[in-house]
């Protein structure tokens, strides 16, 4: 597989300014979607209490947007850079174990 | 060396295009543009015109062949008019926006309903904010020499923006009329082929154009496109003064007729500059202190020309051939009007809606506009700063 230069080779800034936009926006590079972190507009975020978590594995299976990691140790964690805030975790964590917390930003 | 010719206007803005070099044409016939793109067409099948002719199934597949053309590099040019221009509506932004030198011809003709292939203005009005240059010539030189200086003007780096030529449907496009040419080794001295930009559509170089744009690059980009059609202007001017250095023609923002001491100024754009001239002549005779501003130029707005010429007058009579429907009446009178607001010594500005559907707009139209202007002027009072000049009222 061919190896992608990376987001500070490509010199490409999530936020430029009007001036340091290519004209017209054009991505100069193919496959730098994965430099755009999709969760940065999330209004609310989920947070796992380990004390309560029984491990079974339902956020990871119901989150849509595969933003919820296995840990070495068995646990979840949720991955920022990806969450919508969307709730669905914990609404179908059994233990609710999972609260949604506002995003002070 | 130059000569004279006498050529229907189309035909001089398929002569400018061949002359060009152009290596895609993607049209769809209608009238009144018809004439232009046929002669196209008849220059490729002769073996005059080294070009791709796409023939496509509406104006909107036209652009979008053009986008995906001028993204490559290559030297693109359309034409329309009207409901052609409607159609293409949606791909203009994106022809804009995605920074491509494409050069558009326009017929200028009313849109439906009623149907009408008559010639207004309210074509090109109605997509005025879609991000294009946007010139508007009188006759047959100025759509010539437009059309070759607009690839020079789209195509520099510092503008890289898409320029619409637009004239008259029927009243400047069927007119025979006088023509200096230029030849092949002159226009080619002063347009050199496109050079292929840094970043165009390559198989071996993807790039990726027009991506979804979330809330936190959109506003950055139309920043970015607003100063980029803002300061083209700059370009333009060199690229006039260049054109007018080695053929002798001159081209600025405003054509200004028999101003010197006028009191009143009609201001106008396109192929009823002729008759309004006629007109100035007239009243100048009879003593009328009257002057014509031609504007050739209304994207970039040119808000600095403007003032240089309004300094000096009372009044200004706006004649617009298109109507910005409920709202402050015709486009070039709601610009030129808004332009002045912040001055503390303006004129007073009226604006005409003239010349809808092809109306005949003659010498005595201009005449009435000046008379009802200097009225007003005098202390009559109106319902309201525009009016439509030629609607019967009983």
């Amino acid at each position: 597989m061919k190896i992608l230069p990376s987001h500070e080779e490509l010199k490409i800034k999530s936020k430029p300014s009007w001036m340091e936009l290519l004209p017209g926006g054009i991505i100069p590079e193919p496959a730098t979607s994965r430099f755009y972190l999709t969760g940065d507009w999330r209004s609310f975020k989920p947070v796992i209490d380990k004390n309560k978590c029984i491990r079974c594995g339902l956020c990871w299976t119901y989150c849509p947007d595969m933003a919820i990691r296995k840990t070495s140790e068995g646990f979840y964690e949720v991955n920022l850079d990806y969450c919508k805030g969307c709730g669905i975790c914990a609404e179908e964590c059994p233990v609710k174990a999972i609260t949604m917390v506002e995003e002070e930003e | 060396m130059a000569r004279r010719i006498a050529i229907e206007c189309s035909h001089a803005a398929s002569l400018a295009v061949k002359l060009a070099r152009v290596d895609v044409i993607a049209a769809y016939p209608i009238t009144p543009q018809t004439h232009i793109v046929e002669k196209l067409s008849e220059y490729i099948a002769n073996g005059e015109l080294d070009a791709e002719y796409i023939n496509v199934e509406s104006e909107h597949s036209a652009l979008s062949a053009c986008i995906g053309a001028s993204a490559t590099g290559a030297r693109v040019f359309t034409a329309t008019a009207g409901q052609g221009l409607a159609l293409m509506h949606e791909m203009l932004f994106i022809a804009a926006g995605n920074r491509l030198p494409i050069v558009m011809a326009v017929a200028n003709r009313s849109l439906s309903p009623n149907l009408s292939i008559w010639g207004d203005q309210s074509d090109t009005m109605a997509s005025r904010d879609c991000g294009w240059i946007a010139f508007y010539a009188e006759n047959a030189q100025e759509i010539f020499d437009l059309i070759i200086q607009a690839f020079k003007i789209a195509e520099d780096e510092k503008v890289m923006l898409p320029v619409m030529v637009c004239f008259d449907g029927f009243y400047v496009t069927h007119v025979i009329e006088p023509l200096i040419t230029l030849n092949q080794e002159e226009v080619d001295r002063f347009l050199p082929p496109r050079k292929i930009p840094k970043y165009a559509l390559h198989p071996d170089h993807p790039t990726t154009w027009g991506p979804i744009g979330l809330p936190e690059i959109q506003t950055e980009l139309r920043k970015q496109h607003d100063h980029a059609l803002r300061n083209s202007k700059f370009v333009i001017k060199d690229v006039w003064r260049e054109f007018g250095e080695m053929f002798g023609r001159w081209y600025d923002v405003f054509e200004p007729y028999r101003m010197e001491d006028a009191d009143i100024a009609i201001l106008l754009m396109g192929g009823s500059c002729g008759t309004a001239k006629a007109a100035v002549d007239k009243l100048r005779e009879k003593g009328e202190k009257v002057g014509l501003l031609k504007l050739r130029m209304f994207r970039p707005f040119p808000f600095e020309e403007l003032l240089n010429f309004t300094k000096e007058i009372k009044a200004l009579a706006v004649v617009d051939k298109a109507i910005s429907i409920g709202g402050v009446g015709g486009p070039l009178f709601s610009e030129i009007r808004s332009a002045l607001y912040s001055l503390e010594d303006k004129p007073k500005v009226l604006g005409f809606v003239a010349g809808i559907g092809g109306r005949d707009v003659a010498i005595n139209d201009f005449i009435s506009i000046y008379e009802k202007t200097k009225k007003v002027l005098a202390g009559e009072k109106i319902e309201n700063d525009f009016m439509f000049l030629q609607a019967r009222e009983e």
